[in-house]
């Protein structure tokens, strides 16, 4: 069977069309549908008008995870992009020799499956016999740090994931450590596109390392920045694998772990609230939207 | 040339000196660095191979023990488990299949056709990539309810066997191939179908390669689609197969760290293997166009 030149593009392209319209498409309007009705999944529907999204929207439980979410989102993107932006200038330059390794050695993390990866840290975060708290309460012997651990108020062991005010810290610290490598790529693919000659001209002047970062290479990075932080909003507000693992899919004590993801999860899937469950899918969907505009006016600025 | 040399090894002793501190310092960071990396990873496999009453013990232990065929068999017990890692493969190798004939049949058209309303198709197909995935998997389920896709791969597989980032990125390899090479082809009497496969697919290697490892990984680490779909022991996936294992306090953690280590490691050896390459083509695929 021979195709025209003419047609062959449309038949090369529609496979993803067709797909996109009936696992894509379908399920937002659907969804769409479906925040308007009371819902179990197997009984009749009842069209309710907007009272799942009154529902929603006065129900602490959702703006708790909320609140979660964003502050899981800001305790792990600032450490994220900051240590990936110095990780990516310091395997760029010429300072350090084994790039490769170092490059390859961070990226691991992000390959690994966050459920695997949520598995091993509820080890390390073992109350009494785990590994952190173990060297937590070693350094807390030490004379100097034992002073600064009593001044910020840690006392090992910590309980990471039986206490409501460590879970978001600790789901954080996590997060980060997996994803850092992740950021640290695409800044890394980022340094690539500055010109070498701005470099050259730096040398030239004598400006030391310092002022490289900070007037050429941060500068030019800023809407690769703008990406990766937008990467960020996107994924964290979604994050769900993590919080399920390390509270046993219950969002732990006091909900502190429930991120809108989760909750989103418990209310359609244990408790078959498919009406309620998508109408806070479209309210989770705007707050996506809002901190992504709020991201972008905060770069267009400045 | 030789004055800058020369300017160099005039420099004043204390400000070698700086210099050295200076990279030693970079050097201790970097490799502080690594060590946080690789250690949740290393710990993990010494606790697979040790029982439950070495790992609740003050200290816990640092180096491996004895107990591996020991966690393998609760591990066993519970779970069906090479039969769930079997399935991984499957599911995987199935999904990156059909993915590089669609992603790369599509990005071929994008890459070397111009026709009416292109433009538009393209920001269509770039714009679904920004659509929260969560925004659908209510609906999502109920479909797969109807289709009778519960409990089997099919879900796994099939929505994403075409889909917008990897048509994106075979787009973006498959624009380097010069025009002359295929209208010559078209010339010569080969029918479109013919070109792609026997010209544009062979030209593209590097990307078909990066495209092939990022969707083997995404399906071997997709977690929510799985746990809500495969309702069996002998049909989950292994991080679905792991979620089980947790969550009680009769979680058999030695056998959970083998088993996590079993999931964990196939990955990690491959990449260690693939990963100057994949790197490469990863930053060479975001950076390019």
């Amino acid at each position: 069977m021979r195709i025209s030149k003419k047609l062959a593009p449309y038949i090369f392209i529609s496979p993803f069309f067709i797909l996109f319209f009936i696992f894509g498409a379908f399920p937002i309007l659907y969804s769409f549908f479906l925040s308007f009705q009371i819902w179990d999944g197997i009984g009749p529907q009842e069209f309710v008008g907007i009272e799942n999204y009154i529902f929603v929207l006065t129900d602490p439980w959702f703006w708790q995870s909320i609140w979660n979410s964003i502050v899981i989102f800001v305790l792990t993107t600032i450490p994220q992009h900051v240590i990936a932006l110095f990780l990516a200038f310091v395997l760029n330059s010429k300072m350090v020799k084994f790039k490769d390794l170092f490059r390859s050695s961070y990226f691991l993390p992000y390959i690994t499956s966050a459920v695997a990866v949520a598995m091993i840290f509820s080890m390390l975060y073992g109350e009494h016999f785990g590994i952190l708290n173990t060297i937590l309460k070693h350094l807390d012997n030490l004379p100097l740090i034992g002073t600064l651990f009593d001044f910020i108020n840690i006392n090992p062991p910590i309980r990471w994931l039986g206490e409501e005010a460590w879970i978001k810290p600790s789901i954080a610290l996590m997060v980060t450590w997996q994803f850092t490598g992740w950021n640290m790529i695409i800044y890394y693919a980022g340094l690539q596109n500055i010109p070498e000659n701005l470099y050259e001209a730096a040398e030239v002047d004598g400006a030391n390392m310092k002022q490289v970062f900070f007037k050429i290479t941060l500068p030019m990075l800023r809407p690769v920045i703008f990406f990766g932080v937008t990467l960020s909003i996107i994924g964290n507000l979604q994050l769900f694998q993590q919080p399920y693992i390390l509270t046993g899919g219950t969002g732990g004590v006091g909900r502190a772990g429930l991120t809108t993801a989760l909750y989103l999860y418990r209310t359609g899937f244990n408790w078959n609230m498919f009406g309620v469950g998508s109408a806070m899918a479209y309210i989770l969907c705007l707050f996506i939207i809002a901190l992504s505009l709020i991201n972008r006016k905060i770069f267009q600025e400045r | 040339m030789s004055r800058e040399n020369n300017k160099q090894n005039n420099l004043p002793d204390y400000k070698k000196l700086k210099k050295i501190t200076n990279k030693t310092i970079l050097y201790l960071i970097l490799i502080a660095g690594v060590v946080i990396t690789f250690f949740p990873f290393y710990y993990m496999m010494v606790l697979a191979t040790r029982c439950r009453s070495e790992i609740f013990c003050y200290p816990p232990p640092l180096w491996f023990g004895n107990s591996a065929i020991i966690n393998l068999n609760i591990l066993l017990d519970k779970l069906p488990f090479f039969k769930n890692i079997l399935n991984s493969i499957i599911v995987s190798t199935l999904a990156t299949l059909l993915v590089l004939f669609f992603c790369s049949l599509g990005g071929y058209g994008f890459a070397k056709y111009s026709f009416k309303n292109k433009e538009k198709l393209f920001f269509l197909m770039l714009a679904s990539m920004m659509i929260p995935p969560l925004l659908s998997i209510i609906p999502w389920f109920i479909m797969m309810r109807v289709f009778g896709w519960i409990n089997s791969f099919k879900p796994l597989i099939i929505p994403g066997a075409a889909n917008a980032f990897g048509i994106f990125l075979m787009r973006q390899f498959m624009e380097k191939i010069p025009n002359e090479i295929i209208d010559a082809a078209r010339i010569d009497g080969a029918g479109e179908f013919e070109i792609y496969y026997k010209i544009a697919v062979p030209l593209s290697k590097p990307g078909l390669a990066t495209l092939s490892i990022l969707t083997f990984l995404s399906s071997w680490n997709n977690f929510m689609g799985p746990l809500l779909i495969l309702q069996d022991k002998t049909m989950y996936t292994i991080p679905v197969a792991l979620s089980k294992l947790n969550g009680n306090f009769e979680t058999p953690w030695g056998a959970t760290m083998m088993g996590t280590a079993l999931g964990v490691l196939p990955i990690v050896i491959v990449f260690i293997m693939a990963s100057k390459r994949f790197i490469s083509g990863l930053t060479r695929g975001a950076t390019k166009g």
